[in-house]
């Protein structure tokens, strides 16, 4: 837009962008759930492979000094003003130094669990809890499965009390939308809540 | 899977294998604005280089960059220390980390989500 050019120099200003993370295990419907609410773009994040993080065998391939990292980027244009990131998070325990990066001032993180293997998410639950990122968990309820309710679930992943579970299905636009919607009222609760403490 | 192969030119190839960026790392949604509406011919930098600073003429954030021109995190990073060097984008670092959340953010996301 040529105004905004025009504006630029004038000292346009610099929008902010909050990350969301998008967890889980393999195939529980993270890359679904970003291109339901954002327009889905791949990222490449190739990192050196130091040797010291012990997580890689790289016998054989001692040649080999990156790896190669694809991950989801979705964006959400809030405002002019302010942006919504979503990362679909590599499920990957070698790729850990990614979500340290990216939970670094993240807004929160939204944990896809699947109830036929619901033990794929505990890695990233464990993550969120130590580092104090909110989470929320979602349950992608995937047609013809037996349902459990929100309170099943968040006895058997041993949750805190108050992070919320939601039952969505990853497809539904709305669904997951509120997903999101359910984790910033939370993030804004907690923060409340710590502030009056 | 394809990808897996990795890429068909090594990423760090355009960076003349320089890993870290000079002067300092930038944050994936730090926003970078170009200083210059496009480079002079002549200067001795790379397309990737001219392709960062021609996206960058409005305010744009380092992981938007990288998408956007499907080059990798790290090799975006290197390439805009060399534009910081030079002078030829200014950074804006986001809020720090530590800093809570602003309570009309968060309701001015809530709203925007929910007009989706």
């Amino acid at each position: 837009m040529d105004s905004v050019r025009s504006d630029r120099n004038g000292g346009s200003r610099i929008p902010v962008a909050l990350k969301i993370l998008i967890a889980g295990g393999f195939g529980v419907g993270k890359t679904t759930m970003v291109g339901s609410v954002s327009e889905i773009r791949p990222l490449q994040t190739e990192e050196i492979l130091t040797g010291a993080e012990g997580a890689d065998d790289v016998s054989g391939v001692e040649g080999k000094t990156t790896t190669t990292v694809t991950m989801d980027f979705g964006r959400i244009t809030i405002t002019e003003d302010l942006q919504l990131y979503l990362f679909g998070t590599p499920g990957q325990d070698r790729f850990w130094f990614l979500w340290d990066e990216l939970s670094q001032g993240a807004l929160g993180a939204v944990v896809l669990a699947d109830t036929r293997r619901l033990a794929d998410c505990f890695p990233s639950i464990d993550y969120f809890e130590q580092r104090g990122t909110p989470f929320v968990v979602a349950v992608n309820c995937f047609d013809a499965e037996p349902r459990f309710g929100p309170d099943a679930v968040a006895r058997a992943l041993d949750l805190d009390p108050g992070v919320p579970v939601v039952l969505f299905d990853a497809r539904d636009q709305v669904a997951a939308r509120n997903v999101l919607i359910e984790l910033v009222e939370y993030v804004a609760r907690r923060q409340y809540a710590g502030a009056s403490a | 899977m394809d990808q897996d192969a990795g890429p068909v030119v090594r990423p760090y190839a355009m960076t003349q294998g320089r890993v870290a960026p000079s002067g300092g790392d930038f944050d994936l949604v730090a926003f970078v604005v170009a200083t210059v509406p496009d480079l002079a011919p002549g200067v001795q930098l790379q397309p990737e280089h001219h392709a960062i600073v021609a996206a960058a003429w409005e305010p744009i954030s380092v992981v938007e960059l990288a998408s956007q021109l499907d080059l990798s995190i790290g090799v975006v990073r290197v390439l805009l220390g060399d534009l910081r060097s030079a002078g030829l984008i200014s950074l804006y670092e986001p809020p720090a980390a530590t800093q809570p959340h602003d309570v009309d953010v968060l309701k001015a996301v809530v709203n925007g989500l929910r007009a989706l």
